[in-house]
């Protein structure tokens, strides 16, 4: 895939300008819609006025200054991660808009053809595009046949065909006409089409925050609220204690280390991270190639515990495939595959190919060139509904072989008087009833046996679908099949439930159904009339092959038009849950050993007597230097941490199809203990470095 | 710790496990409206109530109304008290003719009784009259608990409907509490209490002769009725000033036992009328492991605090300001369990627990009054805690967090970060003030670190609407009358206003049916997460403080 080429973690080009931007993003108005990176920032700003202040009475303390340096560090950490993931993301867009920007558009007017720039086009227009020309913008074939090379948004190098009328009339600015002339009437305007939406979603500044990323936000202001109280409050008990120790007023706590307490405690890994995390997670999308037009909608997709999928291109293979030859009594097995083969050589559907393929691959029978037989064949027609060919055979008589459903094969063989054996009939009524569809083959008046024509169940569908189950997602089948053959088929993909001759009004009815239950569903579609169930599904994935109406209708577009994408849309969204999830677990768990290196380095000196050395130093698990270089260490760890976890924001956590369960197991003590028992290790070792160099 | 001591504490915790249930069951099936025993007995009653107060017992309220409904009465409560005390000396039942409250002193104990708090900064025996203490504050002691109930049923409610405003109606679930738990729960406790040799009467103080020659007054009075109510409704405010210590209050082994049972019996069957309600006892079961977890770990805490040998005064475990006559363990169980179920009642002076003993009783009160804590509050509090809690390891499973079905978004988030908020700012900000200023220092007996853990207990009391005292701190003065009596105010409606939000918006809610997708809030892992949790939560905000105050005077015993 195209979009592929720019995802490396750590581009070059990206990361210098990641950099410059997280001081650009200094800008104060930008900084408060991140309130614990704000706090940050307040407090840096104090410290240095603190600093300077100090260097200005000629009482300059170097902690003071470390102090503040590392403060603006934490700030532009947190910056940092936002401008590299929006700079990968923005990365990716590009890509997919680069082929446009400069395509002209010729446009009809009248009766006129006008030459325009695309950017101009306004939506109703109707322009004409001939091989060789550039689609301008998203919009609807309304006249015409066309075959588009869209490549450029797909990766996919086979062209497709683009029709007027039908569910296949929607067409992509940015794609390529490579034969035929087609009109098209302009659906969106430039600047509002999905891959433009698409970028807005991935540049900071545009976007919205999604629902979920509203309430983490909100606990962590909550949090940081909270903290600010806790250290707020520090030097009214610090005056009570100083003085019950008999020591001056004048070893209060001082600003800046006030503020490196709160900074610490303050939830500002997961604050720092936490717009990296929500853009990475469209990002990851839109390297699956599938474009959503809201961060609301990848959120959604964690939580869809329905899907529904279409039996065909998502659970079976596009056709029904031969899988067996069944011969009638006294007819060899060879014999009846010789036959169905001879019968289905010139037969290009892909259900005759497979007949070839399985007389092959069974029998060893290989092609032969049809007309050296003298053979003639006869295509399937609905009147007849059996296909087959007549050739003469050596001795000069001529022969008749037919394969289709059993009823036209009894008329067949009784108008040649011959007869239909009971047991092929029952053969034919077990196959119907297993889910597969029975091909009868005769020559002249004998009967000779059934193909098992079946739907064939993708490869690792089946394991696909466990995992779903593991995940708590129910899958439905939507066919158009009988019944009947529906649930054989349901069966063997192992999916939860389906839906047999399912009409789109049945599907919204349905959507509508499990809604009402409680449940969020998801689908996949693409006709004109998939569209109401794609706007009533929690989650709508239009195929960009689908029609104008239906890419409308859903929230997000697949550029692969590819079925089982939902499944992996559905992955995504819960990874980016999960990745928010375990860094505010983290982050609040590292606040356990923050306390335990700062309070005993504040406090050394409370009702210490003559020593110096107060009872508090006992909390000194961490043996560390001396309180200076505790709170240094402290304040640095929780600078680099945010670093260190940029590359995990932008991944997101290790997803696995299990359980909620053990999916919290897992993460709990990967992010929950590791949280707590991480920064003892960081602070101690930041603390020794600090002490040998000074 | 003797065998007598293990044998009692067994006991103790089998019959609360055991009554769990059969309590419990019984109030779901009052709340629900549905049958039971005692509809013959007070059935009448409950329908001339609400023909008197004019309310139709089946009209629903949305949380805007239920609130206001709340709201209004517990004014008219406060203001009823505020007067009666202001005017006790004209108001008759007033053999020890005393006189009219200070204003500062009145608006404390009126905010205390109100708010389910029980904080009292006077003594009973010498300030207030039979008429107040029985017209005005036992009265209070039943409505106030009443009313945690019902904010607890409102917030069931709301979990366990769907797509409605509709959150039940606070008049009826006020009346049915007080009538049809409270009520016969206390009657019958006080008639075993008045068997045990709990005063009950209406006589003037007696003056009697000691063996020394010396003179004594004996007070009297209507003690056990507000005695059964006050453990029952976890309200704790003695009839005396010795409270429970008192042997008029608290007479015999027989009577301690079974006034540690009442504390923690309502609070601890009201988990499981909770998961009856919402449509699982298991999730009934599994706050009641966490708070029993939390609550036993406390206990052991202090257990091995004070059996541990005082290196200050040598061997023994001490025996200062112990409830002498039932010895060590029985001090221990009821300083713990009063302090973590909001009962301000005390048989022991806190002051004089050792340091650690001490902390635990604080971060009982600090967490909030959640293990299992006041009636109803108790469990209302869990709740915000399991919101937060599920909202923070929810996300980790990859789904929008929800509990019982119901989504945890941001207004949930919002309330329970204020409902949180709201007791913290109050222990906090108060401590820092009274810790600096001159008024809040002049009311200190104690210096260094214990005066400091003296002021932080008060507030935390105040905050929790506990109600017991460190002692060792005159809180009858207006600075602490006052502050108190703001803290007790925020402690209390700063957390009922948002949890009733929380019931309306959750109701309105659709139900997600579980699956294997769905996080499990019913399990040892849950149980585990929610601690920690609360730990966490309560411990990064408060250990600043506590490391001032219990934890420095530890180390300083110790070194």
């Amino acid at each position: 895939m195209t979009t592929k080429q720019n995802t490396s973690l750590f581009n070059k080009k990206i990361l210098i300008q990641a950099a410059k931007e997280s001081v650009t993003k200094l800008n104060p108005s930008l900084l408060i819609k991140n309130p614990v990176i704000f706090i940050v920032a307040i407090g840096s700003f104090l410290t240095s006025i603190v600093v300077i202040e100090g260097i200005y009475e000629g009482s300059y303390s170097s902690f003071n200054l470390q102090i503040a340096v590392w403060l603006w560090f934490t700030v532009l950490f947190a910056n940092f991660s936002e401008a590299i993931a929006e700079g990968r993301g923005k990365a990716q867009a590009e890509s997919l808009r680069n082929n446009r920007t400069q395509t002209k558009a010729r446009k009809i007017e009248g009766k006129k053809e006008v030459s325009t720039f695309a950017t101009e086009l306004k939506k109703g227009d109707i322009v004409v595009c001939e091989s060789g020309d550039i689609i301008p913008s998203d919009g609807e074939v309304i006249e015409g046949i066309a075959s588009v090379d869209e490549s450029a948004i797909t990766g996919e190098s086979a062209p497709v065909i683009r029709e007027s009328g039908g569910d296949r009339s929607a067409v992509t600015g940015g794609t390529k006409v490579i034969s035929d002339r087609i009109l098209i009437r302009i659906t969106s305007e430039q600047g509002n089409t999905f891959i433009d939406r698409m970028i807005a979603l991935v540049e900071g500044a545009k976007r919205q925050k999604t629902p979920n990323e509203i309430a983490l936000s909100i606990l962590l202001s909550g949090l940081s609220i909270i903290f600010l109280l806790a250290v707020a409050t520090l030097p009214a008990f610090f005056a009570y204690s100083l003085s019950a120790s008999g020591l001056p007023m004048s070893q209060n706590l001082t600003i800046p280390v006030l503020i490196a307490l709160l900074v610490c405690l303050i939830p500002t890994t997961i604050g720092g991270l936490l717009s990296a995390i929500g853009i990475s997670g469209m990002d990851r999308l839109l390297q699956r190639n599938v474009i959503a037009t809201s961060g609301r909608a990848i959120e959604a997709a964690g939580d869809v515990d329905v899907l529904l999928l279409d039996k065909t291109g998502t659970i079976t293979l596009g056709n029904r495939m031969a899988t067996d030859f069944i011969p009638a009594e006294g007819v060899i097995a060879a014999e009846l595959a010789n036959i169905a083969q001879l019968s289905s050589l010139s037969d290009e559907t892909p259900e005759g190919r497979s007949i070839v393929i399985l007389a092959k691959e069974k029998f060893n029978i290989r092609g032969r060139e049809v007309h050296r037989l003298n053979a003639t064949f006869i295509p399937f027609t609905a009147q007849s509904r059996m296909s087959g060919v007549d050739f003469k055979s050596e001795d000069g008589r001529s022969h008749q072989i037919r394969k289709g459903s059993s009823e036209a094969i009894r008329t067949f063989v009784q108008n040649n008087n011959g007869f239909f054996p009971q047991k092929v009939q029952d053969t034919v009524s077990e196959l119907a009833r297993l889910g597969a569809t029975p091909l009868v083959v005769a020559e002249d008046n004998r009967v000779l046996g059934v193909i098992h024509l079946k739907d064939i169940v993708k490869g690792g569908i089946k394991q696909r679908f466990a995992e779903l189950r593991k995940m708590g997602i129910k899958t439905v089948m939507i066919t158009g099949d009988n019944s009947l053959t529906a649930a054989a088929i349901a069966a063997e993909a192992g999916v939860d439930d389906f839906m047999a001759e399912a009409t789109p009004e049945d599907k919204l009815h349905r959507i509508r159904k499990e809604q009402a239950n409680g449940h969020l569903v998801g689908m996949i579609g693409d006709g004109t009339n998939d569209a109401p169930a794609l706007a009533q599904a929690d989650i709508g994935i239009a195929m960009n092959s689908g029609t104008q109406a239906a890419r409308e209708a859903g929230n997000m577009v697949d550029l692969d038009s590819n079925p089982t994408k939902l499944i992996e849309v559905v992955e995504v969204g819960k990874q980016l849950l999960m990745t928010r999830g375990a860094l505010t677990t983290f982050s609040i768990a590292n606040d356990v050993a923050k306390y335990f290196a700062i309070i005993p380095a504040i406090a050394i000196s409370l009702y210490s007597g003559k020593t110096g050395i107060g009872p508090l130093s006992a909390l000194n698990v961490m043996n560390l230097g001396s309180p200076q270089s505790a709170i240094l260490s402290a304040v640095i760890f929780n600078a680099i941490i945010i670093i260190l976890l940029v590359p995990l924001a932008l991944r997101g956590v290790r997803y696995r199809p299990v359980s909620a369960n053990a999916a919290l197991t897992r993460n709990l003590l990967i992010f929950g203990l590791g949280g707590l028992i991480a920064p003892f290790i960081g602070i101690k070792l930041i603390d020794i470095i600090i002490n040998l160099t000074i | 710790m003797t065998a007598q001591d293990v044998i009692q504490v067994i006991l103790y915790f089998a019959l609360l496990i055991g009554l769990t249930p059969v309590l419990g069951n019984y109030m779901s099936q009052v709340f629900n409206g549905e049958r039971h025993f005692m509809l013959p007995i007070f059935g009448w009653l409950e329908r001339l109530i609400y023909k008197f107060i004019g309310v139709n017992p089946y009209e629903e309220m949305n949380w805007k109304s239920f609130a206001r409904g709340l709201l209004l009465f517990n004014l008219i409560g406060f203001v009823f008290l505020f007067i009666i005390q202001l005017t006790q000396g004209y108001l008759p039942m007033n053999p020890g003719h005393l006189p009219n409250v200070l204003w500062h002193s009145a608006f404390n104990t009126s905010v205390s009784f109100v708010t389910n708090t029980n904080w009292q900064g006077y003594a009973g025996e010498t300030t207030l009259s039979y008429f107040v203490q029985m017209v005005g504050l036992t009265v209070q002691n039943f409505v106030s608990a009443a009313t945690g109930i019902a904010v607890l049923l409102a917030i069931i409610r709301g979990f366990s409907r769907k797509t409605t405003d509709q959150l039940g109606n606070f008049w009826t679930d006020l009346t049915r509490s007080t009538l049809y738990v409270l009520l016969p729960l206390s009657i019958v406790f006080a008639i075993v209490l008045v068997s045990q040799g709990v005063v009950q009467n209406f006589k003037t103080y007696e003056t009697v002769q000691t063996l020394q020659g010396a003179q004594q007054i004996i007070p009297m009075g209507p003690a056990a009725s507000q005695i059964a109510i006050k453990q029952i409704g976890t309200n704790g405010g003695g009839f005396f000033n010795a409270n429970s210590a008192h042997p008029f209050e608290n007479p015999t082994p027989l009577s301690n036992f079974l006034e540690m049972l009442f504390i923690l019996l309502i609070p601890a069957a009201l988990t499981y009328t909770y998961g009856k309600m919402v449509g699982s006892t298991r999730h009934g079961w599994t706050i009641f492991s966490v708070m029993m977890i939390l609550l036993v770990t406390g206990l052991s805490i202090s257990l091995y605090a004070e059996y541990s040998t005082n290196p200050v005064f040598g061997n023994l475990p001490l025996m200062e300001g112990k409830e002498t006559r039932f010895g060590i363990t029985n001090s221990v169980l009821w300083s713990t369990f009063t302090s973590a179920a909001s009962n301000g009642s005390v048989n022991t002076m806190l002051d004089s627990l050792s340091p650690l003993a001490g902390m635990v009783a604080m971060i009982n009160l600090m967490l909030g009054e959640i293990i299992f804590g006041g009636v109803g509050a108790g469990m209302y509090g869990m709740v915000i805690f399991i919101i937060l809690t599920v909202f923070i390891a929810g996300l980790m499973v990859g789904r929008t967090p929800e509990y019982l079905g119901k989504k945890i978004e941001a207004f949930e988030v919002q309330m329970a970060i204020i409902a949180i908020l709201a007791p913290s700012f109050v222990i906090l900000l108060f401590t820092a003030w009274a810790s600096v200023s001159s008024a809040g220092l002049s009311g200190l007996n104690n210096s260094g670190a214990h005066g400091f853990s003296e002021i932080l207990y008060a507030y935390s009391s105040a905050a929790g609407n506990n109600g017991s005292a460190f002692a060792g701190l005159n809180a009858n003065t207006v600075f602490y009358n006052i502050t108190l009596g703001l803290g007790m105010l925020i402690g209390r409606f700063g957390v009922i206003l948002p949890v009733l939000a929380i019931a309306g918006n959750i109701a309105k809610k659709k139900i997600t049916p579980p699956s294997a997708g769905t996080f499990r809030t019913d399990n040892w892992l849950f149980i585990g997460l929610l601690i920690a949790v609360i730990l966490i939560v309560g411990g990064l905000t408060f250990f600043p403080a506590l490391s001032l105050g219990p934890i420095i005077e530890h180390l300083i015993m110790t070194n």
